[in-house]
């Protein structure tokens, strides 16, 4: 199992759009990923509901992980995409 | 009487109210004559034909409307929720009672989460009622079909709707629910919409009630007076008149030019900006090229863009700003540390000079752009603070061959030694966002001190005041591009104050042209110190305006909101 814990860039957390944009990859991924916010529970990434059912905010920590041959790239791909500010 | 809310832009209306239909009734918790297989068949049709239908709109629509249904097309198939669904199949229930408690649980959810994500929650109801009316064959409640335009009233507008409403139908918006950043807002923003979100007591608005939608004042008249009503038609076409006016560069009434520019975050929105009368770009933001990035995008790959928003502007003058990221807009390569105070970090110009050579490197692809182009470059630094900053950047945008190097006044230290720091820059540019944040020390992005982010504030305006007497003794341009600038009597009060150009989105800018025609210099100047007298933004607000009334005649008058007491959203 391959874990990454980053801070979430955007300025108004993981909503609606930033939310799509990471469950749409994670879908896309042809692996289960999970995320998991640091303290709370953990998802689905590609669960729409569920990433924004986590209420994660601005510079929240949270963890992904995947299993699989593809799970480094995957992981590296989801990561970057947490880390962008999609508000700005 | 008088409903109040929070207006979007500053536009006013007369109409008949129609209101959206009431949702389809819950479905009956009674046991399925089904087998939960049965039921999962007739589940998984209606979700894809509706996750099919929304995505067909979001094509249509296109932009942020089409963004959000794609992700309502999303919810619509989401993994999670058809698990959920599966349960309460496997229980007994109905295919459409299960779908409807499966996405109420996902909305409490998300209620319960509140602020940005609670507004979110009327997405879902917007699915769940298109899913079950799916299974129950009848069609999903939608905006009504009239022979006559009105004011639609709603509880929130559902994106399916706001991106497929006829804009000759609807004269304006008014919901009980939202937020300055729902969708209603958004959508009425965009297409320039009359509108008024989180309206108190218009539940009471009942089909064919004559109303005053007055989003300038933050208000809806309802059985308004025949001297009410004559007022808003009044004002309702001298704001039509203003959009129809011709695009003549900006100026005050005794022909002062004060050039009016558009705020713009890539070349994209350079056509319309165009085609509403900007003057030039006084604040290109060129944090969109690297905010995706993973590291700094090359001198080539910025060149090219840089291209193609000078060559929309040939001869026109283009202020780009430095990237402008630090904590708060988190990118690795430039600063990755985790800071308490992050608005008070490394960021801005600070940022940029601990990684010196992607400064270098923006500013080489600059003078690139600029000897490949015909317009007139100008480049600022973010978020400088001392007259040292000032040299650094100024010395290094030379050396990299730029003309034009110029700081941004976002922090009171640099307003105060404004007279120092522009005898090394060619001009200033302030950002008032940052300039008020920063005066009041209230963070402008957390929702509890929101009421100190004003930039009618008496202390903002002695600094911007100082900046103004600054250029004005040296002869060096300042200009106004945050927010600010697109209220029209702030902006008559800035140039009162000095400010010799005003940038803004470009949705603002023919209403503030029209407002700066009415006034000569000397009433501004007048108006700027009536406001730097006052106690709070409130008084100043309300001072300014009522003097303002004073300086126009009445037809004039129409341009401006009528005073009211309540204090501004």
């Amino acid at each position: 199992m391959l874990e990454r814990t980053v801070l979430i860039g955007s300025t108004n957390g993981l909503h609606a759009r930033p939310a799509k944009l990471f469950s749409q990859a994670a879908a896309a991924a042809g692996i289960p990923v999970t995320l998991t916010k640091t303290g709370g529970k953990t998802v689905n990434a590609a669960s729409i509901l569920g990433v924004i059912s986590l209420g994660i905010g601005h510079g929240d920590e949270v963890t992904l992980a995947a299993d699989g041959d593809t799970a480094e790239t995957t992981l590296d791909e989801l990561a970057r995409l947490l880390l962008v500010d999609h508000d700005a | 009487m008088e409903l109040q809310g929070i207006g979007i832009g500053q536009g006013v209306v007369v109409g008949r109210v129609v209101r959206m239909p009431d949702p389809l009734p819950d479905p009956v918790a009674a046991p399925s004559a089904l087998t939960p297989a049965e039921e999962g068949d007739r589940v998984a049709e209606a979700l894809g034909a509706v996750a099919a239908d929304l995505l067909a709109r979001a094509a249509r629509a296109g932009g942020v409307a089409g963004e959000v249904l794609e992700a309502q097309s999303m919810m619509a198939e989401d993994p999670s929720l058809v698990d959920d669904v599966t349960l309460r199949l496997a229980a007994g229930a109905t295919a459409e009672r299960a779908v409807f408690e499966a996405f109420a649980a996902f909305r409490d959810m998300l209620t319960g989460l509140g602020g940005y994500l609670a507004e979110r929650a009327g997405d879902l109801d917007d699915v769940s009622q298109r899913v079950v009316a799916r299974l129950l064959g009848v069609s999903a409640p939608g905006v009504p079909d009239r022979a006559h335009p009105f004011i639609l009233v709603a509880r929130d507008l559902a994106p399916a709707d706001t991106a497929t409403l006829d804009l000759r139908q609807v004269l304006g918006l008014i919901t009980l629910d939202g937020g300055p950043t729902s969708h209603t807002a958004i959508l009425a923003r965009e297409k320039s919409i009359v509108a008024i979100v989180r309206t108190n007591g218009a539940a009471d608005l009942t089909d064919g009630d004559e109303v005053i939608l007055d989003a300038a004042n933050n208000l809806v008249i309802t059985s308004p007076s025949a001297e009410q009503l004559l007022e808003a038609h009044a004002r309702e076409a001298a704001r039509a008149a203003r959009a129809l006016a011709p695009l003549s560069p900006g100026r005050l009434a005794d022909g002062t030019p004060i050039p009016l520019l558009s705020n713009l975050g890539s070349a994209d929105g350079a056509a319309s900006a165009l085609a509403l009368g900007a003057e030039g770009v006084g604040l290109f933001r060129t944090e969109f090229l690297f905010l995706d990035a993973v590291t700094a995008p090359t001198v080539a790959e910025q060149r090219a863009e840089y291209e193609r928003m000078l060559r929309a502007f040939p001869g026109k003058k283009v202020v780009v700003r430095a990237l402008d990221a630090g904590a708060d807009k988190p990118l690795a390569f430039l600063n990755d540390a985790r800071e308490e105070n992050p608005a008070l970090g490394l960021r801005g110009l600070r940022a940029l000079r601990a990684s010196e050579q992607i400064l270098r490197d923006q500013l080489e692809a600059l003078a690139q752009a600029d000897a490949a182009t015909d317009a007139d470059l100008w480049v600022m630094a973010p978020m400088v603070a001392t007259v040292e900053e000032t040299r650094y950047f100024v010395a290094l945008a030379r050396e990299l061959g730029l003309r034009t190097a110029g700081v941004m006044i976002e922090i009171p230290a640099a307003a105060l030694l404004a007279d120092r720091i522009l005898q090394h820059a060619d001009f200033a540019s302030i950002g008032t966002n940052d300039l008020t944040q920063y005066t009041l020390a209230a963070d402008r992005l957390l929702g509890s001190v929101a009421a100190f982010q004003d930039p009618w504030n008496p202390a903002v305006l002695r600094l911007v005041a100082e900046v103004g007497a600054a250029g004005a003794a040296l002869g060096k341009p300042v200009g106004v591009c945050g927010e600010a600038a697109a209220d029209p009597l702030l902006a008559v009060v800035l140039v009162g104050l000095g400010a010799t150009s005003l940038s803004m989105s470009a949705s603002a800018l023919a209403d503030v042209r029209a407002v700066l025609a009415d006034f000569t210099s000397e009433q501004a100047r007048l108006l700027a110190e009536l406001a730097l007298a006052a106690e709070d933004a409130a008084s100043a607000r309300e001072v300014v305006t009522t003097q303002a009334a004073t300086f126009l005649d009445s037809s004039s008058r129409l341009n401006l909101p009528v005073q009211h007491t309540l204090e501004r959203y």
